[in-house]
């Protein structure tokens, strides 16, 4: 490694696509106000899906005209990339930054968009023509849109992207995860501006499997906006959500260069797996690896656990989410009254799996750049084993405004994989 | 059907896959699909299987590498469609 100094990174440009919100603007209102993007499924339903209820973005054919050209949308059927096409887009016009010309890739952008899986909707069609012997009537759409870094891959050229193109997988860490590798990135030098983020498709292809494992709840099919409970007693399994979340990261210096319009600063973050060892698996989490990642974090801030003013958890609600609070608790060494303020915006948009981190990131910064923080849902009583450790008045069940310094952030996948990251106000 | 009749079709199909700074009056008999309109090479499979469809009629390989410019294709829809 060189000796060179290491840069600040910025973030200077959001762009999100949301089971209740497809845009910023919209998102910070609806996480504001608790307003739920989950719904029953006509189409869950009909294949005798368990849980019925998932949180899908509601796109207008407008807003997809405004992003997609008619020929870009011939035989499209991947909902991922179309939410990260999106979310992207956005994101980068939000950052103030221009198209690359027509000759000149821009070498210091590069982009890092994950996803767990894409365009299974489409893999399905080219499915069926292959078993059929058609496999010539697949045409030219198919490849590009079940890669794994079709979504990278597409903005890359939308964009002028000529550093890093990539796209990262680690289960439900994958948009946390690309935060922080686009960060160290910066943070060395190797690029000035990186897109980073991730998106999940929606649809019975990706959630199907999650309704087989029986880890979805299947009590509120009439009651969708309910369903989704995390830090409640009553919490009965994580609602599958959908979407993409996109964050222009910066080094500081080319910011303000610019002139640009800072959100935060990203003060650290650090990646982790428990290896499947302890009582960890490949769907649950190694709590002292959980508990590692946090510690790795801020000490890769240089921040003190009591400077934290807010964690925005993974918390699915799932029965690990009174073990999560319990890892946060012995991670900052703060419990009761003296534990930050805690929020999930699972209750409104659902686990967005693979997108979950970006998006729900995006709702961080917010919380940090506009000094609120948004509201719990769904909390009939704190689950006891959280209620133990954690004063209830710290995980807030109504919107409050307060001034934020550090936010941490964690976002946990399959595999018993761990990404979290520390936010930080940024003040000229 | 007539030359003109199979032409305005392929005009029809070809315009989709031109690119955005490319008009559709650019469109004539002789146009090259890559060279003179732009068009994405991988696109390709995707006219010649608008074509297939349009005028129910299967495309081999060797049609396929003659079809460079509209009037190739115009000729190749030509013997399909009468043989």
């Amino acid at each position: 490694m060189s000796n060179r100094k290491l840069e600040r990174v910025v973030i200077t440009g959001l762009g999100v696509v949301a089971p209740n919100a497809v845009n910023v603007e919209e998102f910070h209102n609806a996480l504001q106000t608790g307003t739920s993007g989950l719904r029953h499924v006509k189409e869950l339903e009909r294949l005798n899906f368990g849980c019925q209820v998932a949180g899908t973005p509601q796109l207008s054919q407008e807003l997809i005209n405004s992003h997609l050209t008619p020929l870009q949308q011939r035989g499209f059927n991947a909902s991922g990339m179309l939410y990260g096409i999106i979310a992207g887009k956005e994101a980068y016009a939000d950052a103030g930054l221009t198209l690359a010309a027509q000759d000149d890739a821009l070498m210091d952008f590069g982009i890092i968009m994950g996803t767990g899986q894409s365009g299974g909707a489409k893999y399905r069609e080219a499915i069926h023509l292959i078993d059929e012997g058609k496999v010539r009537r697949l045409g030219s759409t198919s490849v590009i849109q079940t890669m794994s870094s079709g979504i990278s891959a597409w903005l890359a050229g939308e964009l002028g992207a000529g550093n890093l193109v990539t796209s990262n997988s680690s289960a439900c860490s994958t948009g946390t995860e690309a935060l922080i590798m686009g960060y160290e990135r910066i943070r060395q030098g190797k690029a000035k501006q990186m897109l980073v983020g991730a998106t999940s498709d929606s649809g019975p292809y990706i959630w199907g499997g999650f309704d087989a494992m029986r880890i979805l709840p299947t009590g509120y099919n009439d009651d969708p906006t309910a369903a989704s409970r995390p830090f409640s007693s009553d919490a009965a399994g994580f609602v599958p959500g959908s979407g993409a979340g996109a964050l222009v990261l910066e080094s500081l210096s080319s910011a303000i260069d610019r002139r640009a319009t800072i959100y935060a600063e990203v003060s650290g973050g650090a990646l982790n797996a428990g290896g499947h060892r302890g009582d960890g698996s490949m769907t649950a989490p190694n709590g002292a690896a959980v508990q590692r990642v946090i510690r790795m974090a801020l000490n890769d801030a240089n921040v003190a656990a009591n400077q934290i003013d807010v964690i925005n958890g993974h918390m699915t609600a799932t029965g690990k989410d009174a073990y999560e609070v319990n890892n946060w608790v012995k991670a900052l060494e703060r419990s009761g009254s003296t534990f930050p303020w805690m929020n999930s915006f699972k209750s409104s948009i659902g686990h967005c799996l693979a997108a979950a981190g970006a998006i729900e990131l995006i709702g961080c910064v917010l919380q940090l750049q506009r000094g609120t923080i948004y509201q719990n849902n769904n909390i009939n009583s704190l689950h006891k084993d959280i209620a133990a450790v954690v004063d209830p008045g710290r995980i807030p069940t109504t919107t409050i405004d307060l001034d934020i310094q550090y936010l941490m952030k964690a976002s946990f996948g399959f595999g018993d994989v761990n990404a979290c990251v520390v936010l930080k106000k940024y003040e000229s | 059907m007539t030359t003109t009749e199979i032409q305005d079709q392929l005009f029809a199909i070809v315009k989709i896959y031109l690119p955005q700074d490319v008009d559709a009056s650019a469109i004539n008999k002789d146009s090259h699909l890559m060279n003179d309109l732009n068009i994405n090479s991988a696109h390709l499979v995707d006219i010649a299987l608008d074509v297939e469809d349009a005028f129910d009629i299967t495309l081999d390989e060797k049609d396929m590498e003659a079809m460079q410019t509209v009037d190739d294709a115009i000729q190749i829809v030509k013997t399909k469609t009468t043989g």
